[in-house]
């Protein structure tokens, strides 16, 4: 196999230049959506520290540095 | 996002819709199993951490908590739930911009890449140097190095993978592919692991089998995770009504 772009039948759009940024955004929201799950303290959620609290075990389990 | 629109961005819409719907199935089941596993090693965890802690003053009331830990317990689900739709958002980003590069005729096996890309990248080489730690371990003070350096060890993780897929595509036949892969993600997983700085803050008193016990739960949590993401997103990106294969295709024609 080369590394020369074959015709791969794949039923995937084709992303264009312009909906890269679309999918930037994407990427972007669901970082946010992650750190408001493992490292948010309130500043995203703006729910004092309920949210944190709430999902304390969670963030143990996954693995995430707690506290 | 509107769903009219060009066929591709379309297409893009529909790709997400469905990572999302698979991250939120993958978020339950990594949740179920974290509930079912894990939380009799958390209570245990907290009882050593309360029975550390210093005894509230005779006369003051014990502080009530934010959270009761039945809450937590539901808010465990909750958090793989919103984990899992997160990852299944980027992992369908992923696909829809990496598809045509991976050397594939299959789009499930695309997606079988990808996510275990993910399980070696974000999961397991983070999880070998900065194993996950219960309630009782770990310094509040170091919480915020701790962080960076986990941070740090994913996005080497990262790199590693990219690595492997890069030296394996400098070679022909199959089994030096697998060796260049190899070698190179070793090389960049060693010096990382040279690099970062070494955690050392478990408690002499603490229970080692209940650490351990903890850390396999915590790895099992991911594994069903990226194991549930990859084979839903892969079942949603399956193309429906065509045959598998060109050589089934064939006997169906022959029939
Ligand atoms: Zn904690």
């Amino acid at each position: 196999m080369s590394d020369i772009q074959q015709a791969q039948p794949t039923a995937a759009p084709a992303i264009t230049g312009r909906q890269l940024g679309t999918a930037a955004g994407v990427v972007a929201v669901m970082l946010l959506l992650a750190y408001l799950v493992a490292f948010d303290q309130g500043a995203l959620s703006q729910s004092g520290m309920y949210l944190h609290e709430l999902m304390h075990d969670g963030r143990h389990l996954l693995g995430v540095p707690c506290h | 996002m509107p769903l009219t629109g060009t066929p591709a961005s379309r297409g893009f819409a529909q790709l997400l819709i469905r990572g999302l719907l698979a991250g939120l199935i993958a978020g339950l089941l990594a949740g179920a199993f974290a509930f079912t596993f894990g939380e009799t090693h958390i209570d245990a965890a907290i009882a050593i951490e309360q029975a550390a802690a210093p005894p509230a003053a005779p006369g003051t009331a014990e502080e009530e908590p934010l959270v009761s830990r039945d809450g937590q317990k539901a808010g465990l689900v909750l958090a793989t739930t919103l984990y899992g739709i997160a990852m299944g958002g980027i992992l369908a980003t992923a696909y829809a911009l990496l598809r045509r590069r991976l050397h594939t005729r299959s789009d499930p096996r695309a997606v079988f890449f990808l996510a275990g890309s993910a399980l070696v990248g974000v999961v397991l080489i983070p999880f070998l140097k900065y194993p996950p730690n219960p309630p009782a371990v770990g310094d509040p003070a170091t919480i915020d190095q701790r962080t960076w350096s986990y941070l740090a060890a994913l996005v080497l993780g990262l790199v590693a993978v990219w690595a492997a897929v890069v030296a394996a595509r400098t070679q022909q036949a199959e089994w030096r592919r697998a060796a260049a892969g190899t070698t190179a993600s070793l090389v960049v997983v060693a010096v990382a692991y040279l690099m970062l700085p070494s955690i050392d803050e478990v408690p002499a008193t603490f229970p080692p089998s209940l650490l351990w016990d903890f850390r396999v739960v915590s790895l099992g949590v991911q594994a069903v995770l990226w194991t549930a993401l990859g084979l839903t997103f892969g079942a949603f990106v399956t193309p429906r009504g065509t045959p598998a294969s060109p050589a089934r295709a064939e006997q169906t024609t022959a029939a």
